[in-house]
């Protein structure tokens, strides 16, 4: 097909079939001044920043609103547009106050940007400015409302991304003021996103206000571990505080967006922190140091049995760390290693059983979602928000087999018993036609429906249904498994668990049946069990509930502070970088298993970290490259034998603000919760 | 003008009475099923007739759950448009046009009655509770202005005397006829008085 062409300043530009002038002209890499239009929204057209002057029409046109056509004339420089786009300026700061000095927007506001350009030094209204009275939306968002040049953004996204359309704009002209439904917080996870989007002022960070200047501070980009989507992250740091966390953009994964948890846990990296060493003495921990703990640590692995030693990694340990810990235990010839915090089914024979295999970005395409026994908007924030797009976009049919509440979209509840599964895969429901009938289905499993006695019918029967009708193919792969940890997918590459012929479960039993006598924590906080008489040693950034229960207390880096990989549901391997530094006496995770090694057997087997990170890599099957998704490989025939157990399908609530150790510290999140738990009532709340 | 306040105290409930439920059902007739929510409008106007002349936002409410859109929507709806009393108004809400026609025929003089005799501001019931006051833009009936609208009647041809007579009358509970206050038959000319020279108002 011939593609339409445009002028844009004397250049002649191709151009696809229903872009606007503004796209065009980003084509052409002319840069267009622009406050309401964003990529990801709707467009509004009510800035009229983004003016242009088209051959033939006397007035100047809004390129963001106008679509470009074949044999237009654009120009975008010459002293018409400027004229133009000063007198919109000049409205815009009409109303707009003169705080940048004490604006946090300062330094990174469009407005301030686009006036250095298009503004005027003086003004010209000598009427009194607007006043409007600040709003209040939530422990998240600061308002500022004189600030705001009504550009709706906020409120489009509320409605068309987050789908919680509280946001509006109330009143008319002049009095038009942004707010949030009778001033509640805005019941989001993605809430804090208008923050990024507000062109100016009016909506900043509230947790972060008057921290710093965007300037002063150093930036990393990296990848965020608060849940196993793996969004990719910008942290700011000042010295060694984390002071914020920005979304990047990455189309594949998290768009431009993030969830509240991930910007905002941040300030848990700063709070509860273990510095030093500790030993429990007389049933209190206290400060020592790291060679009285090592040798305390020696002292009892020497005094038990190698299969009385187990070992347990948390939801936030990186690849290389993990390996690391693996290879000490095979010093310490032990295979009791495990990372699941519940009984959940995991086939970790082949790649596709533990992954998201329709990838995020899939979602879009799906034409039927089927989820089973997950709530995707509290377990994987950013791909609720995807099956949402979906949802708003394509209108994709979406059924569920439990009942997740809220999603923010709509959906058909199909059941909520174990039977309602069976009943699909063997063709006796209804539901079955629409499956097969769809082109790209997608069907995801939760870890709640793992966890059941079932689990492992629901998983290893819908595999082999999804595989017997051609779902499970290089093109399409139907199968989504959705973790809830950063390091679920990674550790299960690393078979770090235990999972010896049937008995999927044998460290679970060992451990309920106390026939461990040394407990090793790294970094895990989430095991559920009695504590009998077992010696524990926790290693981890924070003073949670892993160190409450611990004899022996190391400190070492939180997510901010060391190198590693994650691998994110997809098994997508992304590297988190190192911001800042770790607290006092802290070490990263895999040079305190060098200090005991050492002593251990006098040999230095972990010296180097980037050997470590080439092994992580070789270890990791169907790995392609960094940030790339995993090869598709064939799936062998192998028949799993599979009882099935009737059994209602109850989805595990989430406490969303306090999933794991850093967001638990955070006073950030605790308010969030806190507002979650009981909202602010009004006076009209019926 | 400015943004219009929500009353500060609200009653709990709303609900359309019997005989609004059935006009709502048949207003829902007019539009499309998927486009349900534009008889977001008539359902707040007759929201507003029930609730003596105001709409509390327990009927935003309402209408937001029945026409199943978003709270914040029919908030901005009827925060947007002037004729939505988002307040308590008087048992006798009087509108007084001041766009130019009627300004040039004298509505200032009425505006400053209104002051003087009913509320010094705008939107505040009067002394016994009978009366609130309101500037509004052209009622559309600049042929006879200067002209007030009193619910749901327009008093037109108004002068100082007769917009006195009016809102004593008002206080006092016992309105006046609505119509023209110089006897003129709709908006017949009127030559005798234009000869006379003589001025209104």
């Amino acid at each position: 097909m011939k593609m339409p062409k445009i002028i844009i300043n004397g250049r002649e530009i191709e151009f696809e079939k229903g872009m606007t002038v503004l796209q065009a002209c980003e084509l052409a890499h002319v840069e267009i001044p622009r406050f309401c239009y964003h990529e990801k929204l709707s467009i509004a057209g009510n800035c009229r920043m983004c003016l242009v002057e088209m051959e033939k029409s006397p007035k100047p046109i809004a390129s963001c609103a106008m679509p470009a056509a074949e044999g237009m004339n654009i120009k975008t420089n010459t002293p018409f547009v400027e004229k133009a786009r000063k007198g919109v300026m000049e409205f815009l700061l009409a109303n707009h106050p003169l705080d940048c000095p004490v604006c946090d927007q300062g330094g990174e506001c469009d407005l301030q940007d686009q006036s250095m350009f298009y503004g005027i030094d003086k003004s010209r209204f000598v009427e009194n400015k607007r006043q409007v009275k600040e709003k209040y939306m939530g422990p998240l968002i600061k308002t500022q409302m004189t600030r705001c040049i009504h550009c709706t953004r906020c409120v489009r996204f509320a409605t068309e991304v987050a789908g919680v359309p509280e946001i509006g704009a109330i009143g008319r002209g002049e009095n038009m003021e942004i707010t949030t439904y009778l001033e509640k917080a805005m019941e989001s996870e993605l809430s804090a996103n208008v923050i990024d989007l507000c062109p100016v002022g009016a909506l900043t960070s509230k947790p972060y206000a008057f921290e710093a200047r965007p300037w002063e501070l150093k930036k990393t980009e990296s990848i965020d571990v608060m849940d196993a989507v793996g969004s990719n992250i910008r942290v700011d740091t000042y010295n060694w505080e984390v002071k914020r966390i920005l979304p990047r953009l990455n189309n594949e994964i998290n768009e431009e967006w993030i969830s509240d948890k991930t910007r905002y846990s941040c300030d848990g990296i700063l709070k509860q922190r273990l510095d030093v060493p500790y030993i429990k003495k007389n049933n209190k921990l206290e400060k020592s140091s790291w060679d009285e703990a090592i040798d305390l640590i020696l002292n009892k692995i020497r005094s038990v049995q190698p299969n009385e030693i187990a070992g347990h990694i948390g939801d936030m340990v990186n690849l290389e760390n993990a390996l690391a810990f693996k290879k000490l235990f095979k010093v310490l010839n032990s295979s009791n290693i495990e990372f699941r915090e519940k009984k959940i089914y995991i086939n970790s024979t082949e790649k596709i059983n533990y992954i998201f295999n329709s990838s995020i970005r899939g979602i879009e395409d799906s034409d039927l979602i089927l989820l089973i026994g997950t709530n995707p908007r509290h377990e994987a924030t950013m791909v609720n928000a995807r099956i949402r797009k979906a949802f708003a976009q394509k209108k994709t049919p979406i059924f569920s087999i439990g009942n997740p509440g809220n999603l923010t979209y709509d959906y058909t509840i199909l059941g909520n018993k174990s039977e309602d599964i069976k009943k699909i895969l063997n063709k006796e429901v209804e539901f079955y036609k629409k499956l097969l009938s769809a082109k790209k289905p997608i069907i995801i499993i939760g870890e709640s429906a793992l966890g059941l006695k079932s689990g492992k019918y629901i998983f290893e029967e819908i595999k082999n249904f999804l595989k017997n009708n051609n779902f499970i193919t290089k093109d399409w792969n139907a199968l989504n498994f959705l973790p809830q940890n950063a390091s679920t997918v990674g550790l299960i590459d690393l078979k770090i668990l235990s999972e010896e012929n049937e008995k999927n479960y044998s460290f679970f039993e060992k451990l309920n049946n106390n026939e461990f006598k040394l407990l090793y924590l790294l970094g895990s906080d989430n095991l559920e069990f009695k504590k009998n008489d077992e010696f524990i040693i926790y290693q981890g950034s924070h003073g949670d509930r892993g160190a409450e229960i611990a004899d022996i207390v190391l400190p070492s880096a939180a997510y901010t502070e060391q190198n590693g990989l994650y691998e994110n549901l997809e098994g997508r391997v992304q590297e988190c970088k190192k911001a800042s530094y770790p607290i006092g006496e802290a070490l990263e995770d895999w040079k305190i298993f060098n200090l005991i090694i050492k002593k251990l057997i006098k040999t230095e087997n972990l010296s180097n970290f980037s050997l470590l990170r080439k092994e992580v890599l070789n270890s990791i099957p169907n790995f392609t490259k960094i940030n790339e998704l995993p090869l598709y490989k064939d799936s062998e025939n192998k028949k799993i034998t599979t009882n099935f157990l009737s059994e209602e399908i109850i989805i595990n609530e989430l406490d969303y603000f306090y999933t794991n150790s850093i967001s638990r510290a955070s006073k950030t999140m605790s308010e969030c919760r806190q507002i979650n738990q009981s909202p602010k009532k009004t006076g009209t709340d019926n | 003008m400015t943004l219009k306040q929500v009353h500060s105290e609200q009653p709990k409930e709303f609900k359309f009475s019997n005989e609004n439920l059935d006009k709502a059902e048949e207003i829902l007739k007019r539009y499309p099923e998927k486009n349900r929510k534009s008889a977001v409008m008539p359902f707040l106007y007759l929201a507003q007739r029930q609730n003596n002349n105001w709409i509390p936002l327990a009927a935003m409410k309402y209408i937001a759950k029945y026409l199943s859109m978003p709270y914040i929507s029919v908030y901005e709806i009827a925060t947007f448009y002037t004729m939505y009393n988002l307040a308590p108004v008087g048992k006798y809400f009087v509108q007084v046009c001041t766009t130019s026609p009627c300004l040039i025929q004298g509505a200032d003089k009425i505006v400053k009655l209104c002051k003087e005799k009913i509320s010094p501001n705008e939107n505040k019931i009067s002394k016994n509770g009978n009366c609130s006051w309101v500037e509004v833009e052209c009622l559309g009936a600049c042929v006879s202005g200067p002209v007030i609208q009193i619910n749901d009647d327009y008093y037109e041809d108004l002068d100082e005397k007769n917009t006195i007579e009016i809102i004593d009358s008002l206080i006092k509970d016992k309105p006046l006829q609505p119509g023209s206050y110089r006897g003129r038959k709709s908006t017949a000319p009127e030559k005798k008085q234009l000869e006379n020279g003589k001025n209104h108002a």
